[in-house]
């Protein structure tokens, strides 16, 4: 079987609620099924033929081509199977990500992996601010499994983060882990201002210094024993994560935020 | 059957069900590991008085082990798995958590999951850091070295204890010397341990005593010194008998150790004063499992 395939034929001009086309309710469905699906843009109801060129039958694994930024919620709650995006994506990206696999070969909007329980993200190029954060007034970002991106990412990046990884390849805006609770980002570019932001508890690792506020505190030069266990998960990654020249243990420790629980962490490559 | 001038028995060891786990203790080299390991396994010879029944495994070279460091396997054999995971949280405690530079890990990836370091993290006084790592969860707890890092569980499975053979010398340094070059091949087997001093017993005992208080007392039949006092098992020319008991994950794990262990023994024969290999019992009506000598060498 061939992979569900979605060609995008233009772009809408209003965005599009992508969240109908996930691996769990396409299961089971013939071409027609899904072609009489509708979805959602601005006020209009689009069948998914009259938008997208469907081919392919496999619904565990889902392509969708010459995709554009303004496609929002694209796999959304996904529990299972693949899905590959081929261009841009729009907000909301991974919304909830149950399981499964989500790759992106350009950028993502706001909110990508918001409140993603596990499975596996990877964007090849730009993430927007607040990636892997919780919604406005909630209190959970995400719970668990991994976001890699190979570009830069945005402001509030893991903003209530709560557990599992995010790995960033380039830089990271202002804010980022604020509100976190627990898990690891980890960032091989430059960080913006106010890092850590009210964080409790959780990891920050970084390759470069930042610029740390005054209520994060120096706890000096360390070796620590988990770095090597941390990196060694990363190595079936495609990612400079993966590399072994990349990995170290010996770290400059900053417990933060006092101002909040204090008990997060800031470890900086030495 | 006789195997190099040195006869085989026709008997049985009896071994009975026990609980066992696995731990990997690390450190900043070999012997901080060792010491850490040893300090562990310490006093672990006997489940009828030590409450356990522990040894080291072998020894993980530091592309083995998960934080890459050298490494050593050690492995806890209890009758009953509560019993099982009490020994193990008090022994990763006062000896591993207590060790320069180690760090402790699971040993056994299914099972049913026990504590290994879940509830040592309390130790850490709030400062403890937790890390959920490929599904894996480890425990950082910051120490005066440093941290201990330790995985929060690892696994418990059925097994089997009290694989047992019996090396019957014309002299105390023959018996001794077969026995040494058993465990040196034993030693090689994975998935068992020789929880005795130096994997050698030589204080084997018999169920019940004169004295009420005493479940078990030495095993007068095989006590050369009592050959012309009680009903012996032991010819005239046999001065001195020594035991190596087994614990292992599975029947063929013992089989393989046991099999090794005799045939080193044999490859001495008779010619270095071995005389007889026989093994203890209890007349196989207390333990199912049953490990016959001569279908072993056969």
């Amino acid at each position: 079987m061939s992979a569900l395939t979605f060609t995008l034929k233009y772009k809408s001009a209003q965005r599009v609620d992508m969240s109908p086309l996930v691996c769990q309710h396409l299961s089971g469905m013939s071409i027609t099924e899904i072609s009489a699906l509708t979805l959602q843009s601005g006020k209009l109801k689009l069948r998914v033929d009259e938008l997208f060129t469907i081919s392919g039958s496999d619904a565990q694994e889902i392509v969708i081509n010459n995709s554009v930024d303004n496609l929002d919620f694209i796999g959304k709650d996904l529990d299972g199977g693949s899905i590959t995006v081929n261009g841009d994506a729009g907000a909301y990206l991974a919304f909830g990500l149950k399981s499964g696999e989500i790759k992106v070969s350009g950028n993502a909007g706001l909110y990508a992996a918001c409140e993603m329980k596990k499975g596996y993200l990877e964007i090849a190029g730009n993430a927007g601010d607040f990636l892997g954060a919780a919604l406005p007034g909630n209190k959970m970002g995400m719970k668990g499994g991994t976001i890699l991106v190979k570009g830069n990412v945005g402001e509030r990046a893991g903003d209530h983060m709560r557990r599992g990884n995010i790995l960033i390849e380039g830089n990271a805006g202002d804010y980022c882990g604020s509100r976190m609770t627990a898990g690891t980002i980890a960032v091989m570019g430059q960080t913006g201002r106010y890092l850590g932001y009210a964080m409790r508890r959780g990891t920050l690792l970084l390759w470069n210094q930042p610029k740390l506020s005054a209520s994060f505190n120096d706890c000096g030069a360390h070796t620590l024993a988990f770095l090597p266990i941390l990196f060694g998960s990363f190595k079936t990654l495609n990612s400079r994560f993966a590399d072994a020249s990349e990995a170290f243990n010996r770290v400059q420790r900053y417990a933060g935020d006092m101002s909040e629980m204090g008990r997060g962490e800031v470890l900086v490559k030495l | 059957m006789i195997i190099n001038g040195v006869s085989i028995d026709a008997t049985f060891a009896e071994a009975f069900p026990m609980k066992a786990t696995r731990a990997i203790i690390t450190a900043q080299n070999e012997k901080w590991a060792m010491i850490s390991a040893q300090a562990m396994t310490g006093f672990a010879t006997s489940v009828i008085a030590c409450g356990c029944e522990g040894a080291i495994e072998r020894v993980f070279d530091p592309s083995e082990t998960p934080d890459g460091r050298p490494g050593v396997a050690i492995m806890i054999f209890a009758m009953g798995g509560k019993g099982l995971a009490k020994q193990l949280e008090t022994r990763a405690g006062q000896c591993v958590l207590t060790s320069p530079t180690s760090a402790l890990f699971s040993g056994i990836d299914g099972g049913i999951r026990i504590p290994l370091g879940k509830n040592l993290r309390y130790f850490g006084d709030g400062f403890q850091v937790s890390k959920q790592i490929s599904g894996k969860r480890y425990w950082r707890i910051p120490v005066m070295d440093g941290e201990f890092l330790a995985e929060a569980t690892t696994g418990q499975v059925d097994a089997i204890g009290g694989g047992n053979f019996l090396v019957l010398a014309e002299s105390q340094p023959q018996a001794l010397a077969a026995c040494e070059a058993a465990i040196e091949e034993m030693r090689k087997i994975p998935n068992v341990i020789m929880p005795f001093p130096g994997g050698v017993v030589r204080s084997g005992s018999k169920v019940g005593s004169k004295y009420k208080s005493l479940g078990a007392s030495t095993n007068d039949a095989f006590c050369p010194t009592l050959k012309g006092m009680t009903k012996t098992d032991l010819s005239p020319e046999i001065e001195s008998v020594m035991e190596i008991v087994i614990d292992g994950l599975t029947k063929e794990d013992i089989n393989k150790a046991m099999k090794v262990g005799i045939q080193a023994v044999c490859d001495l024969g008779a010619a270095n004063g071995i005389k007889r290999i026989s093994a203890g019992n209890y007349g196989g009506k207390l333990g199912p499992f049953h490990f016959h000598l001569q279908e072993i060498m056969a």
